[in-house]
């Protein structure tokens, strides 16, 4: 799969530190995982804490670290969340199903759609009702577009941090002019709101499909096939990867991490393939997997992770055509909005969107749990519904947070250095982290 | 709550229905999500047996949280999502905790995913976890007064000011609120230094 310059092995015991089970206590309400280097002399007198973000390009401008140092070894860590939160669920508790779908793209913004429609997929799960067969192509075709803008972000974004601006340059070129081209269809750029609880906001048309296609032909390919020839081979990038932020599988599994970070590990869960929801069930793909679990598989993983969703996006193409003119909306009084025509000359039409509109759409009492696989990992939603119009408790499961959680294991007898890939990799999105 | 009408069991239900016996006090599968709820007291115990047991293999706390049922008693529910990587299956888990003692056995000996999750549980609703190594606030601050997602606690609800923890090490004795002058809520206070 790629070129190893040294086995990751050589890189791991050279740090020689064994796990404190304590957890240190620092002044400002700090408390470190900690390890000490092997032996009878524990000398902690050359050891140095510093504090690194929030305000820290590298820390992306929204978590804060306390590490300890000795020399450039990563002793001990703190890592510290929240400066991003919003309240998120407290808002969603306070506005009707409909009102929350907005809320929902602010969680991770690079892929809006696919949180868009996992909210959906659980207000739909606690209604018990099914969207129609266009709107499942449609979803799982723009989900997956939504997953490549968002790992072009990501790969972009580590890259740059490591020095190599041209592929943040030509990735993000490549995801504007999908962001532009969804924009054609969702009417905004970042924060789409493109789902619709039993349907989607509007339909899509065979040009729109032709011109995606190209997009993949003309930008995604040939940027993607730049991409790897500037970094595959790349003895710098190769070093700052190789061997750099490895968990083992058990870890991992404890810790909850998915997505591609697990998968780089070589556990091939993926929701997509387990529990098929919308139209996946309908598609073949191969789930990548990594070897070593470290930096540059999770690198490898993501990169022919987007190769798999322009072959989704192929897949579902002519089956999007065929159901050309077919309706996008559950037909479902309870939830669905009616026609504007409807409501305009018919008053059982305007009444009903009327309710829907000032009262929300009032699944029956209940809880769902309902889970897709976003671009950073499981992401799912926990509605529990007392009958109202607004959810009684909404509750978002956040990949990045609880992968961020894990990430003290990488860090500890890391090089200082390595925290911006091993950040980067991790693909911590604040808006979903802190919510 | 109970819904225990459902006449055909999915076979994780069953398993689960049959191993631990009559410390389930309810179950239900509405939806589709297999669901039971215990004793407070039990939760790490049950989760040890579901964690175990090879027939069921729940190596992975997805997620945990609470929700605050205000008017009931008791008044917090747990919940906790597992999931198995090997089977891949799904169970919800719930107790519930009263308000004047709010406490549950932590799971973080058992999955290292409850340490980050039980703290943002507590910071939101201040259900305690015992035997929690790190039980401090973490998407909100040392400083935040009460528990927000609380139904009690008003969405527009603002924070009283607090002096900068890094100027010396002088801390303020001011229990009053330094705009309106009225006392501050106990449980405010209690978060460790």
């Amino acid at each position: 799969m790629s070129v190893l310059t040294k086995s990751p092995e050589a890189f791991q015991p050279s740090y020689g530190y064994t796990f404190g089970g304590e957890l240190v206590e620092l002044p400002g309400d700090i408390r470190m995982h900690r390890i000490y280097p092997e032996g009878e002399d524990t000398d902690l007198s050359s050891r140095t804490v510093i504090n690194i973000g929030p305000s820290h390009p590298a820390m992306h401008g929204t978590v804060r670290m306390v590490v300890e140092l000795d020399g450039e070894t990563i002793v001990g860590v703190d890592v510290i969340p929240g400066y991003l939160h919003r309240g998120f669920e407290k808002e969603c508790e306070a506005h009707t199903y409909h009102q929350a779908i907005p809320y929902t793209d602010r969680l991770n913004y690079c892929s809006p759609l696919i949180n868009n429609f996992a909210w959906c997929g659980t207000v739909e799960k606690l209604f018990g009702a099914e969207v129609p067969e266009r709107c499942q192509l449609i979803r799982t075709y723009m989900s997956e577009l939504s997953r490549i803008t968002d790992h072009l972000t990501a790969m972009g974004a580590g890259l740059m941090e490591l020095g190599a601006l041209t592929p943040f340059l030509y990735m993000v070129e490549v995801r504007d002019w999908m962001w532009e081209h969804i924009c054609h269809v969702t009417g905004a750029r970042l924060t789409q709101s493109y789902g619709r609880i039993g349907g989607l906001a509007r339909d899509v048309t065979d040009e729109w499909l032709d011109r995606n296609t190209e997009i993949f032909e003309k930008h995604l390919i040939p940027k993607l096939k730049q991409v790897h020839a500037l970094v595959d081979h790349n003895r710098i990038f190769i070093d700052r990867m190789r061997g750099v932020g490895i968990v083992s599988q058990e870890d991992l599994i404890s810790y909850g991490v998915t997505g591609p970070c697990l998968r780089a590990a070589g556990v091939g869960l993926d929701c997509r393939t387990y529990a098929p929801y919308d139209a996946y069930d309908r598609v073949s793909f191969d789930v990548p997997i990594g070897k070593y679990g470290d930096n540059y598989d999770r690198y490898f993983v993501r990169m022919r992770e987007i190769e798999e969703s322009m072959k989704i996006c192929r897949q579902l193409d002519p089956m999007i055509r065929a159901t050309n003119g077919a309706p996008i909306h559950a037909e479902d009084a309870r939830m669905v909005l009616p026609p504007k025509k409807e409501v305009y000359s018919n008053i059982e039409a305007l009444m009903n969107h009327f309710k829907l509109i000032m009262e929300g759409p009032r699944p029956p009492k209940g809880e769902a749990y309902h889970a897709v696989e976003g671009a950073n990992g499981e992401l799912g939603f926990y509605l529990v519904s007392d009958g109202t119009g607004m959810p009684y408790k909404a509750r978002c499961r956040p990949p990045s947070f609880v992968n961020m959680g894990a990430i003290h294991l990488m860090l500890l007898g890391s090089q200082v250095a390595d925290i911006v890939p091993i950040f980067g990799q991790i693909n911590m999105i604040g808006g979903e982290c802190d919510r | 709550m109970s819904g225990n009408e459902t006449p055909e069991l999915s076979p994780v239900l069953a398993a689960v229905l049959e191993g631990l016996g009559d410390t389930v006090l309810a179950w239900h599968s509405q939806h589709g999500d297999d669901t039971i709820l215990i004793q407070p007291a039990d939760r790490a115990t049950v989760a040890a047996y579901l964690k175990d047991t090879e027939s069921l293999a729940f190596d992975m706390l997805m997620d945990s949280t609470a929700v605050d049922y205000e008017d009931e008693e008791p008044r917090f529910e747990i919940v906790d999502h597992f999931f198995s990587t090997k089977k891949h299956h799904r169970l919800r888990l719930k107790c519930r905790v009263p308000e004047d003692k709010p406490n549950a056995p932590s799971l973080t000996p058992l999955y290292g995913s409850a340490n980050w999750m039980e703290r943002e549980t507590y910071d939101m609703y201040g259900v305690v976890f015992d035997d929690h190594p790190d039980l401090r606030r973490i998407l909100l601050y040392p400083e935040f007064v009460g528990y927000p997602l609380r139904k009690d606690y008003d969405k527009l609800h603002e924070q009283p000011l607090f002096e900068s923890r890094y100027e010396g090490v002088r801390e303020t004795d001011e229990k009053l609120h330094p705009r309106v002058g009225v006392e501050l809520p106990i449980h405010g206070t209690e978060v460790p230094r």
